[in-house]
């Protein structure tokens, strides 16, 4: 097997006397749907701000495409093809659903501040390029009608949907998404299910997935590493950690002897 | 190919050349209204970037206006009349003692923001505005820029090309910029910093860059004013003088160009008229002695205003920041 995409070696995470997350190490290959759960505070979404840079690990190492990422700016190791979508969605409120994907486009830019001043051919071009790829992609994820909409008057699903389609705008290599499928219902989940699949083949990029709907997590991820109190107790395929008496016990409390 | 803006840009640039010619008709008192008018057109366009656009609060404008007012003073005064005489024009030296003068205001926009911007609100705030009570207290006790009797002996050569020329300038760069996917930036910063750092921004870079350039535009407001009353006084660049550039951001609407523009206009006018009402004497006594009171009035009117429209009087870019007040 190559080397992997993301690996996680010994990672440990301290707040004062609360350690958030211990000795974690696991690892996401190229192109792989990884699954990661836990019960509530079990350390998921911290491990998300860790990988992307909003917290440093008071131990252990990060390394993504074999260089580590560990002390860089958010907005760096993005650069380097990490992408996230937020657990409590974190659109950008005053834009419309175009703008915020096409901020995303950004870091991309080849021209700068000189070019957005004299607005000559080259940046008139770039611009129109952006904006197709933008459009491109709120065809393919459905929100082409919304192009003009405020962020903000969409609906809790599409919303989520944009998140994924301005994080996809980053063009990463590897996706984390945090909790995609909170506060959505059957239908829109069964939808979402098909949408992280079709994304992760259609844009060749790793996902990396926190969910707390089983059905969701054990339905699409090849993987899943289970987290409780910010130790990893398994690491198996869906069938093995559905069986695996820990992750249940986790859950479900153990049964007094 | 042309773009839009830039035709509007030369369009403005030509009309301002043009009119310029019937400047000179026009009674002293209300030439004098007029460039402030373009003056304060170029501070509240330039502050709106920073205070409406990317959503930092800077309390110090008018620190960066004394920067650009006094490096430009001292240009002139050094080198007009020995380089003016010779090789360049006069008008030339003065252009070039402008861009002096916005250069020291952004270097000093510079050193000032790359510490600061680390500070967010009410903490900014307060660290812009005692840079400017620290630019303040420098020049009062700078022997050579006149000290407390203020620098004067400039030639007038601010006229109505150059103030709103530069004003056209000011806002023709703002509204390209956040109009740009590059400007985007700005307004990312302002919404979400996590999130747009998770987008690949770089926050540090944008906040630096808004007061940098805020500060180079506040620095040629600084110069044109500084030639125009050929005599500035450190108290002339006071914190009441950043609150009005503040008020006319936050009246025009935080982030909305055309709004500042309108806001700067009547701020500029409002005073002067109402002293005007005070002398008419058909008027009722009473509304004249309202009208005499006019700084009270003026007050009064924007506690009203931020009451009844805290989006400003044309509206800013919603979101956040209503949600936030409620």
């Amino acid at each position: 097997m190559s080397a992997p995409l993301l690996k996680l070696d010994k990672v440990t995470v301290q707040f004062g006397g609360l350690k958030a997350v211990g000795d974690l190490s696991f690892t996401i290959g190229e192109g792989e749907l990884i699954g990661l759960i836990g019960p509530n505070g079990a350390g998921k979404t911290t491990v998300f701000n860790l990988i992307t840079g909003v917290y440093e690990p008071t131990a252990g190492a990060i390394t993504f495409a074999n260089k580590s990422v560990v002390g860089h700016r958010p907005y760096k190791i993005t650069a380097r093809g990490i992408a996230r979508t937020f657990q409590n969605i974190r659109l950008f409120p005053s834009l419309s659903v175009f703008d915020n994907v096409r901020t995303a486009c950004n870091m991309h830019l080849r021209h700068g501040i000189s070019h957005a001043l004299a607005r000559g051919p080259k940046f008139s071009a770039e611009e129109r390029e952006i904006e197709a790829t933008v459009m491109e992609l709120l065809e393919i994820f459905g929100l082409t009608a919304e192009r003009d909409a405020a962020c903000k008057s969409l609906s809790y699903g599409d919303q989520r949907r944009l998140e994924i389609v301005r994080a996809l705008a980053t063009r990463p290599k590897l996706l984390l998404l945090d909790e995609p499928a909170a506060g959505m219902n059957p239908t829109e989940k069964a939808e979402l299910m098909k949408l992280i699949r079709f994304t992760q083949e259609k844009f060749g990029c790793a996902v990396l997935l926190v969910e707390h709907d089983m059905k969701v997590v054990m339905g699409i991820c090849q993987r899943i590493n289970v987290l409780d109190y910010g130790r990893k107790i398994a690491e198996g395929t869906p069938t093995e950690i559905r069986n695996d008496p820990k992750v249940i016990a986790a859950y479900l409390g153990k049964e007094e002897e | 190919m042309f773009e839009r803006s830039k035709l509007l840009l030369l369009a403005t640039l030509l009309a301002c050349a043009g009119l310029s010619h019937f400047a000179g008709g026009i009674s002293p008192y209300y030439f004098d209204i007029l460039i402030g008018i373009g003056i304060n057109i170029i501070l509240a366009v330039g502050l709106n970037l920073v205070n409406g656009y990317t959503g930092q609060f800077s309390l110090g404008h008018a620190g960066f206006m004394a920067v650009g007012a006094y490096a430009s003073s001292w240009l002139t005064l050094k080198y007009g009349y020995s380089i003016g005489s010779g090789t360049l024009s006069t008008t030339t030296v003065f252009v070039l003692a402008l861009l002096g003068g916005g250069l020291g205001a952004a270097l000093s926009g510079f050193l000032v923001g790359v510490p600061s911007l680390r500070l967010k609100g009410d903490y900014l705030a307060i660290v812009t505005l005692g840079f400017n009570e620290i630019i303040k207290s420098v020049i009062q006790n700078a022997e050579p820029l006149g000290a407390q009797r203020g620098l004067g002996g400039m030639e007038q050569h601010t006229n109505f090309f150059w103030t709103f020329a530069f004003a056209a300038v000011t806002i023709y760069v703002v509204l390209n910029l956040v109009g740009s996917t590059y400007g985007r930036g700005f307004l990312a910063v302002r919404d979400d910093e996590i999130a747009a750092e998770a987008m690949g921004i770089n926050t540090t870079k944008y906040k630096v860059l808004a007061f940098v350039l805020a500060a180079f535009f506040a620095g040629i407001a600084g110069g044109l004013y500084a030639h125009f009353k050929q005599f500035i006084h450190p108290e002339g660049f006071n914190f009441l003088r950043s609150v009005d550039i503040v008020v006319m951001v936050i009246l025009g609407g935080m982030g909305n160009t055309a709004g500042v523009v309108v806001a700067a206009t009547l701020l500029t006018i409002l005073p002067e008229f109402l002293r005007a009402v005070s002398r008419y004497e058909w008027l009722p006594e009473w509304l004249r002695h309202v009208a005499e009171n006019r700084m009270i009035l003026y007050s009064l009117l924007l506690i009203v205003l931020m009451l009844t429209r805290p989006q400003g009087l044309f509206g800013n870019f919603t979101g956040k920041r209503n949600s936030k007040l409620q």
